[in-house]
């Protein structure tokens, strides 16, 4: 590094300038590249992404289907197998451990310093933490239809234009679920309290909802459970996906889905901002002061 | 007359404010009830090596960290050559390149590959950066590491490679918080060294944080960090013959009360 000067000499300091569009394009770009080689580089992480689905498509809903009937309800026309009733269910799983693991590394990556890159960064701050977001997004998609693929040969179908479908339906509602996850990850101190997250987020929000168990049959067995089901952002999620399936809109969970995406990404946003935000508490960003 | 004369004035301070690599005007940050700066003012000269010296706890990160926009101060203004790091960060943050005190390389990601997302956080295109950091990387005999994995580097190639990249985007400030801290005494002196030659060189200003009395040289301008508060700031020699020291470990014992630095100071 000695003779490191001879080649600095030729660099002099850029001005600043405003970012021209493909400067953020270019931002976006190294963001999403990131997140997919630190995806490809945690192999265990696709492996156990697509291991969980599976095991509730195989072993539970095998076994499941022998208790709970599934009358006709919409989307689906006709009676069908409880592997297709859960099968959007699963997806919205995928997208919800998704969300929740793309927040927990941003809690690692605050831990060991990484989200100071990031965030030192000169582009706007709520553009880092969305294109952070959407690249956390981009992720779980392959997820998703890599699990669907494998459900496929399990002849777990549906129609084939519903999976071209399910595309915005799976965006809008993983970009909920990251939201939901960047800002839980602003609220977490410190690794160790991410299990309680798994626990009192990822669990309640799928069982409470319309992911294993049609709501009228939650009706049924309790109403103060059908309530809590209908408050449920994941619900929404969940039938947006299943009617995306065979070609529907479900209007009430697109608004409840996007308003739920604003809020919290708006929450996010400000939870990471420098002035007000909840990182002002925290003692520590990955360094002693 | 006297209007005329304010306004003088006040062009005058902005010139200085816009002249200065980096300055501090009364800033004030607490965790809690306590303080970790206090109405701390200083300016740093562009093209100069500046040390800010304090031992672990000081607040010199809780400085970085302001300086770097991560928090804002409750108190206070912070300028990088004119541009209010909270009003106009995204200008400020362009000029400024930084090296934290924490290692924040992806272990599991390449050296090109983290150079290169560094880059594109910065809004440098793919082939622009490619080409920069062949050049940085041959300048410091690393170009054959280019494909590793930061896991795979030695801790003092690990510093070099974020210097590297707090490089990438050309800063006219360079903030290095510990950068020689849990390497061995080659790499130490290599790297301040180094760091010492892109100011002499390029022109590039230097804010060096360290609770290492010994990597401060005899021309540079010090500034002496204490339980949050600026207890001295000038040349070496200006604090010696304000404080009647003989050497800068002495001066720093009168200012702190503290009595040998280094060793009391000495966690990696």
């Amino acid at each position: 590094m000695t003779d490191a000067a001879g080649t600095f000499a030729g660099s002099p300091p850029e001005r600043s300038r405003g970012f021209t569009p493909v400067q953020y394009l270019v931002c976006l770009k190294g963001i999403l590249l990131r997140e997919w080689l630190r995806y490809l580089s945690q192999k265990e992480r696709f492996v156990s992404s697509l291991v969980r689905p599976l095991l509730w498509l195989f072993i539970f809903a095998a076994g499941f289907r022998q208790v709970l009937g599934v009358s006709i309800i919409p989307p689906y026309e006709t009676y069908v197998l409880y592997e297709v009733y859960i099968t959007p269910g699963l997806c919205g799983m995928i997208l919800l451990f998704s969300g929740m693991q793309s927040s927990l590394s941003m809690v690692y990556d605050r831990e060991m310093g990484n989200m100071r890159i990031l965030l030192v960064s000169p582009f706007p701050r709520w553009y880092l933490l969305v294109s952070k977001l959407l690249a956390g997004v981009a992720v779980s998609l392959l997820q998703v239809y890599a699990f669907l693929a494998i459900a496929w040969f399990w002849d777990v179908k549906a129609p084939l234009e519903g999976y071209l479908l399910i595309l915005p339906a799976l965006f809008f509602s993983g970009l909920m679920l990251g939201a939901l996850g960047m800002l839980l990850s602003s609220l977490v101190k410190q690794l160790e309290n991410f299990a309680g997250i798994m626990n009192f987020v990822i669990f309640p929000m799928y069982f409470a909802s319309s992911a294993l168990y049609p709501l009228w049959r939650v009706q049924e067995a309790s109403p103060l459970l059908y309530k809590i089901c209908i408050l449920n952002p994941f619900t929404y999620a969940v039938e947006l996906i299943r009617f995306a399936f065979y070609g529907r809109i479900e209007w009430t969970s697109l608004a409840v889905v996007l308003a739920v995406t604003l809020a919290l990404l708006g929450g996010a946003i400000l939870a990471y901002n420098p002035a007000r935000g909840l990182t002002v508490r925290k003692q520590d960003m990955g360094g002693s002061q | 007359m006297k209007l005329q004369s304010r306004l003088t004035e006040t062009s005058k301070n902005e010139e200085r404010a816009a002249t200065a690599a980096l300055e501090l005007a009364s800033v004030s940050y607490s965790y809690g009830q306590r303080k970790a700066l206090d109405n701390v003012s200083f300016s740093i000269e562009p093209a100069r090596f500046t040390v800010l010296l304090g031992l672990n706890g000081a607040g010199k990160t809780t400085l970085f960290s302001l300086v770097s926009h991560l928090f804002s101060p409750r108190a206070g203004r912070i300028r990088v050559f004119g541009q209010d790091i909270n009003r106009n960060s995204g200008p400020a943050l362009r000029r400024l390149g930084i090296v934290f005190q924490a290692r924040t390389l992806d272990l599991d990601l390449s050296v090109r590959q983290n150079l290169l997302y560094h880059a594109s956080l910065h809004g440098i295109g793919t082939r622009v950066a490619r080409q920069r950091i062949d050049e940085l990387l041959q300048s410091i005999d690393m170009a054959d590491r280019i494909e590793e994995k930061v896991r795979g580097l030695s801790g003092g190639q690990v510093r070099r490679v974020e210097i590297i990249r707090a490089l990438l985007h050309r800063p006219s400030l360079l903030l290095l918080d510990e950068a020689t801290v849990g390497l061995d005494i080659k790499s130490r002196a290599t790297i301040l060294k180094d760091i010492r030659a892109l100011v002499q060189e390029n022109g590039i200003s230097v804010l060096w944080a360290t609770h290492l009395i010994d990597e401060v040289g005899q021309a540079d301008q010090v500034l002496v960090l204490d339980k949050g508060r600026l207890v001295a700031d000038g040349r070496v020699s200006a604090i010696l013959s304000e404080t009647g020291a003989e050497t800068i470990n002495q001066a720093f014992s009168k200012l702190t009360g503290i009595t040998d630095m280094n060793v009391r100071g000495g966690k990696s």
